[in-house]
């Protein structure tokens, strides 16, 4: 499962993407979020942190199967 | 076409009328955003932008068709620029153009106002000892 981050995340983690193999694949974006927060603390000091999988803004209790496009999309700031 | 919708290197705001223009419309209304020189009396190098290119694209393409819907307009553009960019440059074009200029009004800062709340574009600012990603914190 491959994951995009973008912005300060891409900063905190260091990568524009990070590989999770099979066994530690989160089975939902609630699960990703929660396993990125436990890695990276500085996550739970953002504002919000969403998660777009097929470039769509997704609810944390949608399913993953691994071969989607998932990216990680700290707060907004455009214009 | 009815919208234009992209993701630049460089803004040029003189095209924007020509892409609004439009026999149907008797009100055209363009704002743009720029990069201003001073934030909480700091002064600002410059800005840099990221987005997630594919994503921008596709949010950018929900809020003109609301747009359009909500306010029958004739033509939207949504123009946003990524890199760096310094004090007075252009970043970001949005425009409606429309039969009467109430429309037009309203449109164009719903376009500006969803853009910063939905848009996956992020904003670096660049002051002389330190660089803050813009709203990341509270």
């Amino acid at each position: 499962m491959n994951v995009l981050f973008f912005g300060i995340t891409k900063d905190i983690v260091g990568s524009s993407a990070i590989n999770f193999n099979e066994e530690l694949k989160p089975a939902n974006v609630g699960s990703l979020k929660k396993k990125l927060i436990d890695t990276y603390p500085e996550f739970s000091k953002l504002n919000s942190l969403a998660v777009a999988v097929n470039s769509e803004y997704a609810d944390d209790t949608l399913a993953l199967t691994g071969n989607e496009e998932i990216a990680i999309i700290p707060p907004v700031s455009g214009g | 076409m009815k919208k234009v919708i992209e993701i630049v290197d460089t803004i040029d705001t003189a095209k924007v009328y020509t892409e609004l223009s439009d026999p149907k419309s008797g009100g055209i209304c363009v704002f743009v955003g720029a990069v201003r020189e001073f934030t909480n009396n700091e002064e600002v190098i410059a800005l840099e932008f990221e987005t997630y290119k594919e994503m921008a694209l596709k949010e950018m393409e929900k809020i003109a068709d609301s747009a359009i819907e909500k306010w029958a307009l004739n033509k939207v553009v949504m123009r946003h620029a990524v890199g760096e960019k310094g004090v007075e440059e252009p970043v970001v074009v949005v425009g409606a153009s429309s039969a009467h200029r109430d429309a037009c009004f309203e449109a164009c800062r719903y376009l500006i106002d969803t853009l910063k709340e939905t848009v996956p574009i992020w904003k670096k600012e660049k002051f002389k000892n330190k660089t803050i990603w813009v709203s990341a914190h509270p």
